[in-house]
Protein backbone atom coordinates (compact mmCIF):
# COMPACT_ATOMS: atom_id res chain seq x y z
CA UNK A 1 0.00 0.00 0.00
CA UNK A 2 1.75 3.09 -1.19
CA UNK A 3 1.32 6.26 0.81
CA UNK A 4 0.74 9.44 -1.16
CA UNK A 5 1.27 12.53 0.91
CA UNK A 6 -0.07 15.57 -0.93
CA UNK A 7 0.89 17.71 2.02
CA UNK A 8 4.64 16.97 1.98
CA UNK A 9 4.52 16.04 -1.74
CA UNK A 10 5.95 12.60 -1.20
CA UNK A 11 5.14 9.19 -2.43
CA UNK A 12 6.25 6.23 -0.32
CA UNK A 13 6.38 2.64 -1.52
CA UNK A 14 7.39 -0.62 0.11
CA UNK A 15 9.46 -3.26 -1.67
CA UNK A 16 10.11 -6.64 -0.08
CA UNK A 17 13.00 -8.97 -0.96
CA UNK A 18 11.85 -12.56 -0.52
CA UNK A 19 13.63 -15.89 -0.97
CA UNK A 20 15.05 -18.94 0.82
CA UNK A 21 17.56 -18.68 3.67
CA UNK A 22 21.04 -17.51 2.64
CA UNK A 23 19.97 -16.68 -0.95
CA UNK A 24 21.40 -13.14 -0.69
CA UNK A 25 18.51 -10.84 0.21
CA UNK A 26 20.48 -8.97 2.86
CA UNK A 27 23.52 -8.87 0.55
CA UNK A 28 21.38 -7.13 -2.09
CA UNK A 29 20.41 -4.44 0.40
CA UNK A 30 23.96 -4.08 1.70
CA UNK A 31 25.25 -3.53 -1.82
CA UNK A 32 22.56 -0.93 -2.53
CA UNK A 33 23.37 0.78 0.75
CA UNK A 34 27.12 0.86 0.03
CA UNK A 35 26.71 2.22 -3.48
CA UNK A 36 24.07 4.88 -2.85
CA UNK A 37 24.88 8.54 -2.22
CA UNK A 38 24.50 9.47 1.45
CA UNK A 39 21.83 12.08 0.67
CA UNK A 40 19.67 9.48 -1.07
CA UNK A 41 19.61 6.91 1.71
CA UNK A 42 18.76 6.56 5.36
CA UNK A 43 20.31 4.25 7.88
CA UNK A 44 20.22 0.55 7.09
CA UNK A 45 18.76 -1.45 9.93
CA UNK A 46 19.36 -5.18 10.31
CA UNK A 47 17.53 -7.12 12.97
CA UNK A 48 19.77 -10.16 12.90
CA UNK A 49 20.89 -12.98 15.16
CA UNK A 50 24.39 -13.13 16.63
CA UNK A 51 25.41 -15.21 13.65
CA UNK A 52 24.16 -12.51 11.29
CA UNK A 53 21.13 -14.40 10.10
CA UNK A 54 18.12 -12.14 9.58
CA UNK A 55 15.85 -12.48 12.58
CA UNK A 56 13.02 -10.12 11.68
CA UNK A 57 13.94 -7.85 8.78
CA UNK A 58 16.48 -5.56 7.18
CA UNK A 59 15.30 -2.09 6.31
CA UNK A 60 16.76 0.49 3.94
CA UNK A 61 15.02 3.75 3.03
CA UNK A 62 15.97 5.17 -0.38
CA UNK A 63 15.06 8.34 -2.25
CA UNK A 64 14.96 7.97 -6.00
CA UNK A 65 14.35 11.57 -6.99
CA UNK A 66 11.28 13.53 -8.03
CA UNK A 67 8.43 12.80 -10.37
CA UNK A 68 6.20 15.77 -11.20
CA UNK A 69 7.22 17.53 -8.02
CA UNK A 70 6.69 14.49 -5.81
CA UNK A 71 9.65 12.98 -3.98
CA UNK A 72 9.71 9.22 -4.49
CA UNK A 73 10.79 7.23 -1.48
CA UNK A 74 11.21 3.50 -1.46
CA UNK A 75 11.41 1.46 1.71
CA UNK A 76 13.29 -1.77 1.03
CA UNK A 77 12.71 -4.70 3.38
CA UNK A 78 14.03 -8.23 3.47
CA UNK A 79 12.29 -11.13 5.16
CA UNK A 80 14.03 -13.78 7.28
CA UNK A 81 14.48 -16.68 4.86
CA UNK A 82 14.66 -19.55 7.31
CA UNK A 83 11.56 -21.72 7.20
CA UNK A 84 10.60 -21.36 10.85
CA UNK A 85 10.31 -17.57 10.71
CA UNK A 86 7.10 -17.74 8.72
CA UNK A 87 5.07 -15.64 11.16
CA UNK A 88 7.56 -12.78 10.74
CA UNK A 89 7.49 -13.06 6.94
CA UNK A 90 3.73 -12.62 6.93
CA UNK A 91 4.01 -9.44 8.96
CA UNK A 92 6.61 -7.92 6.66
CA UNK A 93 4.47 -8.53 3.57
CA UNK A 94 1.73 -6.30 4.99
CA UNK A 95 1.31 -3.22 2.82
CA UNK A 96 3.80 -4.39 0.20
CA UNK A 97 3.87 -2.61 -3.17
CA UNK A 98 6.42 -4.74 -4.99
CA UNK A 99 8.28 -8.01 -4.47
CA UNK A 100 11.74 -9.20 -5.51
CA UNK A 101 12.18 -12.96 -5.32
CA UNK A 102 15.86 -13.79 -4.90
CA UNK A 103 16.70 -17.26 -6.19
CA UNK A 104 19.70 -19.18 -4.88
CA UNK A 105 21.06 -20.58 -8.17
CA UNK A 106 22.86 -23.51 -6.57
CA UNK A 107 21.46 -26.86 -7.73
CA UNK A 108 21.15 -28.16 -4.19
CA UNK A 109 18.98 -25.19 -3.19
CA UNK A 110 16.35 -25.86 -5.83
CA UNK A 111 13.89 -27.38 -3.39
CA UNK A 112 14.37 -24.48 -0.97
CA UNK A 113 13.67 -22.03 -3.82
CA UNK A 114 10.45 -23.78 -4.79
CA UNK A 115 9.33 -24.01 -1.18
CA UNK A 116 10.02 -20.32 -0.60
CA UNK A 117 8.19 -19.29 -3.77
CA UNK A 118 5.14 -21.34 -2.74
CA UNK A 119 5.37 -19.76 0.69
CA UNK A 120 5.46 -16.28 -0.87
CA UNK A 121 2.35 -17.00 -2.91
CA UNK A 122 0.48 -18.38 0.11
CA UNK A 123 1.49 -15.57 2.44
CA UNK A 124 0.53 -12.92 -0.11
CA UNK A 125 -2.84 -14.58 -0.57
CA UNK A 126 -3.41 -14.42 3.17
CA UNK A 127 -2.97 -10.65 2.95
CA UNK A 128 -5.32 -10.44 -0.02
CA UNK A 129 -2.63 -10.08 -2.71
CA UNK A 130 -2.12 -12.14 -5.83
CA UNK A 131 1.47 -12.74 -6.88
CA UNK A 132 0.37 -12.73 -10.52
CA UNK A 133 -0.99 -9.22 -10.20
CA UNK A 134 1.42 -7.27 -8.02
CA UNK A 135 4.70 -5.73 -9.26
CA UNK A 136 7.09 -8.64 -9.10
CA UNK A 137 10.58 -9.45 -10.43
CA UNK A 138 12.97 -12.37 -10.02
CA UNK A 139 16.74 -12.33 -9.48
CA UNK A 140 18.83 -15.47 -10.07
CA UNK A 141 21.61 -14.85 -7.58
CA UNK A 142 25.00 -16.53 -7.12
CA UNK A 143 25.54 -16.99 -10.85
CA UNK A 144 29.30 -17.09 -10.22
CA UNK A 145 29.18 -20.35 -8.27
CA UNK A 146 30.33 -23.52 -10.05
CA UNK A 147 27.27 -25.44 -8.90
CA UNK A 148 24.80 -22.89 -10.29
CA UNK A 149 21.96 -24.51 -12.21
CA UNK A 150 21.45 -23.48 -15.86
CA UNK A 151 19.40 -20.29 -16.21
CA UNK A 152 16.82 -21.87 -18.47
CA UNK A 153 16.12 -24.55 -15.89
CA UNK A 154 15.65 -21.93 -13.16
CA UNK A 155 13.42 -19.89 -15.42
CA UNK A 156 11.08 -22.72 -16.27
CA UNK A 157 10.84 -23.84 -12.65
CA UNK A 158 10.67 -20.52 -10.84
CA UNK A 159 9.42 -17.98 -13.35
CA UNK A 160 6.75 -19.69 -15.44
CA UNK A 161 4.88 -16.40 -15.97
CA UNK A 162 8.01 -14.76 -17.34
CA UNK A 163 8.04 -11.67 -15.14
CA UNK A 164 11.15 -9.49 -15.55
CA UNK A 165 14.15 -11.49 -14.36
CA UNK A 166 17.85 -10.84 -13.87
CA UNK A 167 21.06 -12.75 -13.29
CA UNK A 168 22.88 -11.57 -10.22
CA UNK A 169 25.97 -11.85 -8.09
CA UNK A 170 24.83 -9.80 -5.11
CA UNK A 171 28.22 -9.94 -3.39
CA UNK A 172 29.84 -8.03 -6.27
CA UNK A 173 26.71 -6.08 -7.18
CA UNK A 174 26.04 -7.69 -10.55
CA UNK A 175 22.36 -7.32 -11.37
CA UNK A 176 21.52 -5.71 -8.03
CA UNK A 177 20.54 -2.27 -9.33
CA UNK A 178 18.95 -3.72 -12.48
CA UNK A 179 16.65 -5.73 -10.22
CA UNK A 180 15.83 -2.76 -8.01
CA UNK A 181 15.15 -0.46 -10.95
CA UNK A 182 12.88 -3.01 -12.58
CA UNK A 183 10.71 -3.51 -9.51
CA UNK A 184 10.62 0.24 -8.74
CA UNK A 185 9.47 0.93 -12.29
CA UNK A 186 6.74 -1.67 -12.04
CA UNK A 187 5.56 -0.16 -8.75
CA UNK A 188 5.39 3.34 -10.22
CA UNK A 189 3.66 2.05 -13.34
CA UNK A 190 1.10 0.33 -11.14
CA UNK A 191 0.52 3.62 -9.29
CA UNK A 192 0.07 5.41 -12.59
CA UNK A 193 -2.62 2.88 -13.46
CA UNK A 194 -4.26 3.76 -10.17
CA UNK A 195 -3.42 0.49 -8.46
CA UNK B 1 -5.18 -4.68 -3.91
CA UNK B 2 -5.44 -5.80 -0.33
CA UNK B 3 -5.86 -2.44 1.28
CA UNK B 4 -6.76 0.99 -0.02
CA UNK B 5 -3.97 3.38 -0.70
CA UNK B 6 -3.18 5.76 2.12
CA UNK B 7 -3.48 9.39 1.12
CA UNK B 8 -2.75 12.53 3.10
CA UNK B 9 -4.04 16.00 2.23
CA UNK B 10 -2.90 19.43 3.44
CA UNK B 11 -5.91 20.05 5.65
CA UNK B 12 -5.75 16.75 7.51
CA UNK B 13 -1.95 16.94 7.75
CA UNK B 14 -2.35 20.33 9.43
CA UNK B 15 -5.01 19.02 11.83
CA UNK B 16 -2.88 16.00 12.76
CA UNK B 17 0.09 18.29 13.31
CA UNK B 18 -1.98 20.45 15.66
CA UNK B 19 -2.99 17.41 17.71
CA UNK B 20 0.67 16.30 17.91
CA UNK B 21 1.85 19.74 18.96
CA UNK B 22 -0.81 19.96 21.66
CA UNK B 23 -0.13 16.43 22.93
CA UNK B 24 3.59 17.11 23.03
CA UNK B 25 2.99 20.23 25.12
CA UNK B 26 0.22 18.89 27.39
CA UNK B 27 2.05 15.64 28.14
CA UNK B 28 5.41 17.36 28.72
CA UNK B 29 6.74 14.99 26.11
CA UNK B 30 10.14 15.06 24.45
CA UNK B 31 8.61 14.16 21.13
CA UNK B 32 5.44 12.84 19.54
CA UNK B 33 5.27 10.84 16.33
CA UNK B 34 2.35 9.65 14.24
CA UNK B 35 3.25 6.71 12.01
CA UNK B 36 1.15 4.64 9.67
CA UNK B 37 0.97 0.92 10.40
CA UNK B 38 3.34 0.18 7.52
CA UNK B 39 6.04 2.34 9.08
CA UNK B 40 5.66 5.58 7.13
CA UNK B 41 6.04 8.71 9.25
CA UNK B 42 2.98 10.99 9.07
CA UNK B 43 3.63 13.74 11.62
CA UNK B 44 6.12 14.65 14.29
CA UNK B 45 6.38 17.22 17.04
CA UNK B 46 8.79 18.23 19.79
CA UNK B 47 12.52 17.55 19.93
CA UNK B 48 12.82 15.49 16.76
CA UNK B 49 15.92 17.08 15.20
CA UNK B 50 18.27 14.52 16.72
CA UNK B 51 15.92 11.61 16.01
CA UNK B 52 16.19 9.26 13.05
CA UNK B 53 12.45 9.42 12.46
CA UNK B 54 12.51 7.13 9.41
CA UNK B 55 14.24 4.28 11.25
CA UNK B 56 12.20 4.85 14.38
CA UNK B 57 8.99 4.65 12.35
CA UNK B 58 9.95 1.44 10.61
CA UNK B 59 11.08 -0.26 13.80
CA UNK B 60 8.02 0.86 15.75
CA UNK B 61 5.72 -0.43 13.02
CA UNK B 62 7.63 -3.73 13.06
CA UNK B 63 7.30 -3.86 16.81
CA UNK B 64 3.56 -3.17 16.68
CA UNK B 65 3.12 -5.76 13.92
CA UNK B 66 5.00 -8.36 15.95
CA UNK B 67 2.98 -7.55 19.07
CA UNK B 68 -0.18 -7.81 16.99
CA UNK B 69 0.97 -11.24 15.85
CA UNK B 70 1.42 -12.29 19.48
CA UNK B 71 -2.05 -10.98 20.31
CA UNK B 72 -3.52 -13.05 17.51
CA UNK B 73 -1.81 -16.19 18.80
CA UNK B 74 -3.28 -15.51 22.23
CA UNK B 75 -6.74 -14.92 20.75
CA UNK B 76 -6.58 -11.27 21.72
CA UNK B 77 -7.89 -8.76 19.23
CA UNK B 78 -5.01 -6.34 19.64
CA UNK B 79 -2.78 -5.04 22.39
CA UNK B 80 -3.73 -1.42 22.21
CA UNK B 81 -0.68 -0.05 23.98
CA UNK B 82 2.96 -0.66 24.85
CA UNK B 83 5.33 1.02 27.23
CA UNK B 84 9.12 0.82 27.19
CA UNK B 85 11.01 2.21 30.15
CA UNK B 86 14.53 3.47 29.61
CA UNK B 87 17.07 5.15 31.86
CA UNK B 88 16.57 8.53 30.26
CA UNK B 89 13.78 8.13 27.74
CA UNK B 90 10.53 6.23 27.97
CA UNK B 91 8.36 5.30 25.04
CA UNK B 92 4.58 5.02 25.01
CA UNK B 93 3.14 3.38 21.88
CA UNK B 94 -0.55 3.11 21.09
CA UNK B 95 -2.66 2.22 18.08
CA UNK B 96 -5.23 4.77 17.02
CA UNK B 97 -8.35 3.86 15.06
CA UNK B 98 -6.61 0.60 14.06
CA UNK B 99 -4.81 2.63 11.42
CA UNK B 100 -1.96 4.66 12.80
CA UNK B 101 0.55 4.40 15.61
CA UNK B 102 0.94 7.20 18.13
CA UNK B 103 4.36 7.32 19.79
CA UNK B 104 5.20 9.54 22.76
CA UNK B 105 8.79 9.86 23.94
CA UNK B 106 9.12 11.31 27.41
CA UNK B 107 11.58 11.67 30.29
CA UNK B 108 11.47 12.56 33.99
CA UNK B 109 9.72 15.83 33.22
CA UNK B 110 6.55 13.79 32.66
CA UNK B 111 4.99 10.58 33.93
CA UNK B 112 3.30 7.53 32.45
CA UNK B 113 0.01 8.55 34.04
CA UNK B 114 0.05 12.00 32.48
CA UNK B 115 1.07 10.61 29.10
CA UNK B 116 -1.71 8.02 29.18
CA UNK B 117 -4.26 10.66 30.07
CA UNK B 118 -3.22 13.03 27.28
CA UNK B 119 -2.84 10.22 24.75
CA UNK B 120 -6.45 9.20 25.33
CA UNK B 121 -7.71 12.65 24.41
CA UNK B 122 -5.39 12.96 21.43
CA UNK B 123 -6.44 9.51 20.20
CA UNK B 124 -10.07 10.56 20.10
CA UNK B 125 -9.18 13.63 18.08
CA UNK B 126 -6.95 11.68 15.71
CA UNK B 127 -9.68 9.08 15.21
CA UNK B 128 -12.08 11.78 14.08
CA UNK B 129 -9.54 13.25 11.67
CA UNK B 130 -8.59 9.85 10.25
CA UNK B 131 -12.22 8.82 9.76
CA UNK B 132 -12.82 12.03 7.84
CA UNK B 133 -9.65 11.48 5.84
CA UNK B 134 -10.70 7.98 4.79
CA UNK B 135 -14.11 9.24 3.67
CA UNK B 136 -12.55 12.13 1.78
CA UNK B 137 -10.05 9.88 0.01
CA UNK B 138 -12.77 7.39 -0.91
CA UNK B 139 -15.09 10.04 -2.33
CA UNK B 140 -12.42 12.07 -4.06
CA UNK B 141 -13.09 12.28 -7.77
CA UNK B 142 -9.97 14.30 -8.41
CA UNK B 143 -7.71 12.46 -10.82
CA UNK B 144 -4.62 11.16 -9.12
CA UNK B 145 -1.55 13.19 -9.91
CA UNK B 146 0.03 9.89 -10.89
CA UNK B 147 -2.39 9.32 -13.73
CA UNK B 148 -0.49 12.07 -15.55
CA UNK B 149 2.91 10.46 -15.11
CA UNK B 150 4.39 9.29 -18.36
CA UNK B 151 6.64 6.30 -18.91
CA UNK B 152 9.31 8.84 -19.73
CA UNK B 153 8.96 10.44 -16.28
CA UNK B 154 9.54 7.03 -14.73
CA UNK B 155 12.51 6.29 -16.99
CA UNK B 156 14.04 9.65 -16.14
CA UNK B 157 14.18 8.69 -12.47
CA UNK B 158 16.63 5.96 -13.32
CA UNK B 159 18.99 7.86 -15.57
CA UNK B 160 22.29 7.72 -13.79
Amino acid sequence: MSFINYSSREINCKIVYYGPGLCGKTTNLQYIYNKTNPEAKGKMISLATETERTLFFDFLPLSLGEIRGFKTRFHLYTVPGQVFYDASRKLILKGVDGVVFVVDSQVERMEANIESLDNLRTNLQEQGYNLDKIPYVVQYNKRDLPNAAPLEELRSLLNPNKVPDFSGIASTGDGVFDTLKAVAKLVLTELKRGG
Amino acid sequence: MASPQMVMYDEEARQIQLVCDRLSRDANAKAVLVIDKNGQPIAQSGETDHLDVTSLSSLTAGNVAATGGIAKLLAENEFSGQFHEGQKTNVHISIVAQRVILVVLFDERSSLGLVRLRVRKASDELTRILDALVKKAASSNAPSVFAEITDEDIDNLFND
